[in-house]
């Protein structure tokens, strides 16, 4: 089923608040095998200068998933999970956040296009992310809706 | 970590070969990212997508990337860092994240990024902007 672009423009996402949890750093750190003690341990981040396990680059695009179903707006436009890819991902950032932290997350979608006839269906997610109303980072996500129903 | 002063068009970043992408590792990296969505941990659910197989989050990739860009500079120089996922990860991959600056200019380093596999395949190519000031 094609994607409404209208629909989804104007799809309302509930704000997320997220404290971020130095255990789940910790746990992500593991899981892609980091090493260096900063994302790991409390007291070599504080050596380094940082008041707590910094988060990682890409673990913005995690906090967004701490949305009780962070992909109901797909189901909301009909998407059936299954057939999404992902298919670009970016971050701006403007400045460290660090466990303990609460940081205010706002999706929206900023552009719908097709590719090849309607087989493709692009979705542009933006989201800015806040920590105290000051803007510290911006996690831009495409994801490919691919249609089965359209021959390509 | 590298002495930003010494950056310069062309440099290499040391590559970061990750071991082989178990099922445990993609369970894993489902609870810790957060990133729940069943295609990536249930074999069911990907053969009634059509898949033969699970196959790994792109995010997990970019995580490795992540791990080359901070092993090498200091995280709060990164201005940007973005990716395009360009083929999927099956499971047992092995792969391997390659870095090299682009562009030295105005007191930011472009740095080409990718992930290749064993076999040779990209499964993923990006762009990080690193802050030299």
């Amino acid at each position: 089923m094609p994607v409404d672009p209208d629909k989804a423009r104007a799809l309302a996402f509930p704000p997320v608040t997220v404290t971020v949890e130095r255990g789940r750093l910790r746990m992500f750190a593991q899981v892609i095998g980091e090493t260096d003690p900063v994302y790991v341990d409390p007291a070599a981040a504080r050596a380094a200068g940082h008041p707590d396990l910094p988060v990682p680059p890409t673990f913005f695009f995690s906090l967004e998933m701490e949305s009780p179903d962070p992909w109901s707006y797909l189901a909301d436009l009909g998407v059936d999970l299954r057939r999404v890819l992902h298919g670009e991902q970016e971050f701006s950032y403007h400045a460290m956040v660090y466990a303990g932290d609460t940081v205010e997350l706002r999706p929206r979608i900023i552009d719908v296009y097709t590719r090849k006839g309607g087989a493709l269906e692009f979705l542009v997610k933006r989201t800015d992310i806040r920590r105290d109303d000051r803007l510290v980072a911006e996690a831009t996500a495409v994801i490919v809706v691919r249609d089965p129903e359209v021959a390509s | 970590m590298t002495m930003v002063d010494d950056l310069r068009e062309g440099t290499e970043l040391p590559p970061l070969r990750l071991p082989p992408i178990t099922r445990t590792t993609l369970a894993l990296f489902a609870g810790a990212s957060g990133d729940h969505n069943p295609i990536h941990i249930d074999l069911d659910v990907a053969r009634s997508a059509g898949l033969d197989d699970v196959f790994a989050h792109g995010m997990l990739s970019m995580a490795y990337l992540g791990r080359l860009l901070t092993g090498w500079v200091p995280q709060h120089r990164i201005r940007t860092y973005r990716v395009r996922f360009v083929a999927v990860t099956p499971v047992h991959a092995e792969p391997t994240c390659t870095g090299r600056v682009v562009s030295v200019r105005d007191g930011r380093a472009t740095v080409a990024l990718a992930v290749t596999l064993a076999d040779g395949t990209t499964t993923l190519t990006g762009e990080a902007v690193i802050d030299l000031s």
